[in-house]
């Protein structure tokens, strides 16, 4: 397969033992079975970026392209990114918060923050040579993967959990792929895409044998949110932990902006995670001290964070121990209470992915782990439309009348 | 008794390329320290320095995770196929 140089990525390296190896499809270590990043070098970065340059790029992702492992020119995009970061004071009241911003990553073009990872997984697995895109998923990466790969023109083959919401499963078959419904969890789905690139090692499954740069991706959500509080980093973050890659990569992103000098001040952002608790070994992990993470069966609403035995859950412990955090966990009931108390509050529709994180962050609010004197960016990363069964008990018409005004009057007598 | 191990492609130059083998063993710990004995490098691969299997290996006995099950000590029946499978993807 022929490579093109990226400029500023150097190796790819394990982050277990350090061993480095070259930038191709590789995503762990052979000698230890550790995952592998891509190493920047970042005196080059910082030599030829400045917050003027990134101002001067496109409104994607793509703007941020020096700490990307792909190249800009000729990127697979649907324009990902750039989506608002918005000050969030009606809901912050209700929580006894004081400067709170949601970044409202439900206006992705597939309506998930995965469309930043694809866009660099799939960017970079071009550039790798691969003409078949691939996956396991639980229903956000599904419709992103097959998006892209319709627009870039590659082959898509999408394996997701039979049980998946129906909104998830059709808005990947619509881009016309292969869809394969497994008859299991997302754990056997991915087990079995683990053991399939083996058999397909000419297939780009962006989330396995391209992880190391799809991963990467989700640094632009802390990259995107310190631009638009002024190139500052907040105090507090809240994200959500499914295999916990995009908290892990949140966390780098702050530190990669003041290592190439793009922040004036060095980060100390505390990070904290949010989980449902029908599937929460990370956060009982964080409540136990524990350092091993035991996988568990997952049984909530929240699908779209339904992993089982998180790859990255180590990591993500570990940045919130070291940076001050917490993990905490939310009920199926009180994941429907932050879908419609941030509907509510601040007009955006989240899935239950976005419920279990403003959940979360009401309930570490009122356990006083996230403080009124900090500045708090909560991360919102999938569109309510995906998930409508979540809610459709909680919500429906106040009232069904006939067309007339005597109707009307007769059911509502008084002033709305 | 003989399982069929499969053996992932980061692993298969310490095999002769081989992506199953037969080895014999009684729990899914002898079978795979069985391994080791035929293919040596397999045992620093999979297993720390408690002899626990390393954080980022997961072992699947019949599709199903051992550490679900009884670990190392989960015992194996003839013919049962046991996968060695990187545990970092997905997500």
């Amino acid at each position: 397969m022929s490579i093109s140089a990226v400029p500023f990525v150097d190796a790819l390296r394990c982050r277990e033992c350090g061993h480095r190896f070259p930038v191709e499809a590789l995503h762990v270590c052979d000698r230890c079975f550790g995952p592998l990043e891509v190493s920047y070098d970042y005196e080059a970065v910082r030599a030829n970026v400045s917050r003027a340059s990134i101002a001067a790029g496109p409104q994607t992702i793509w703007r941020y392209a020096a700490l990307l492992p792909a190249n800009a020119a000729g990127a697979v995009s649907l324009g990902a990114g750039c989506t608002p970061l918005v000050r969030a004071d009606r809901l912050a009241a209700e929580l006894g918060l004081g400067e709170l911003w949601v970044k409202n990553d439900t206006v992705n073009p597939t309506g998930s923050f995965k469309d930043r990872v694809v866009s660099v997984a799939l960017s970079k697995a071009r550039e790798l040579g691969f003409k078949v895109a691939a996956c396991p998923s639980t229903g956000n990466l599904a419709n992103s993967v097959a998006a892209h790969a319709a627009s870039a023109g590659m082959r898509s083959v999408v394996f997701i959990p039979a049980d998946l919401e129906p909104a998830k499963i059709a808005a990947t078959a619509v881009y016309g792929g292969t869809l394969v419904a497994v008859d299991g969890t997302y754990d056997d789905v991915n087990r079995l895409c683990a053991e399939l690139t083996d058999d397909h090692p000419d297939w780009a499954f962006v989330n396995v044998n391209v992880r190391t740069y799809y991963a990467e991706g989700s640094k632009t959500l802390a990259f995107e949110t310190a631009e638009q509080l002024g190139w500052v980093a907040p105090d507090h973050v809240v994200a959500p932990v499914a295999s916990g890659s995009q908290l892990t990569k949140i966390a780098k992103g702050f530190r990669e902006l003041y290592e190439v000098g793009l922040l004036d001040e060095a980060p100390a952002v505390r990070v904290s995670g949010a989980q449902a608790a029908g599937c929460s070994p990370v956060a009982t992990a964080f409540a136990a001290g524990a350092d091993a993470i035991r996988p568990v069966r997952p049984d909530t609403i929240a699908k779209s964070l339904a992993i089982g035995n998180p790859a990255d859950g180590w990591y993500a412990l570990d940045e919130v121990r070291r940076s001050g955090g917490a993990v905490e966990s939310v009920t199926d009931d009180e994941i429907r209470d932050g879908i419609t108390l941030l509907a509510r509050t601040e007009g955006i529709f989240a899935e239950t992915a976005g419920g279990v994180t403003i959940a979360t962050l009401a309930k570490l609010a009122a356990a006083g782990v996230v403080r009124r004197d900090e500045r708090v960016v909560a991360y919102v990363t999938g569109n309510g439309l995906k998930t409508l069964d979540a809610i459709a008990d909680r919500v429906a018409p106040t009232a069904t009348i006939e067309p007339t005004r005597a109707a009307f009057a007769a059911a509502f007598p008084a002033e709305l | 008794m003989a399982v069929t191990v499969r053996i992932p492609t980061q692993l298969r130059q310490l095999a002769a390329g081989a992506g199953e083998l037969a080895i014999d063993g009684s729990t899914v710990g002898e079978v795979l320290k069985g391994l080791d004995a035929a293919h040596p490098g397999f045992g620093e691969r999979l297993f720390d320095e408690a002899g626990q299997l390393r954080r980022f290996v997961n072992v699947f006995l019949a599709e199903e995770d051992v550490r679900f099950l009884e670990g190392l000590d989960t015992p194996v029946t003839d013919g049962q196929t046991l996968s060695i499978v990187p545990a970092v993807a997905g997500g």
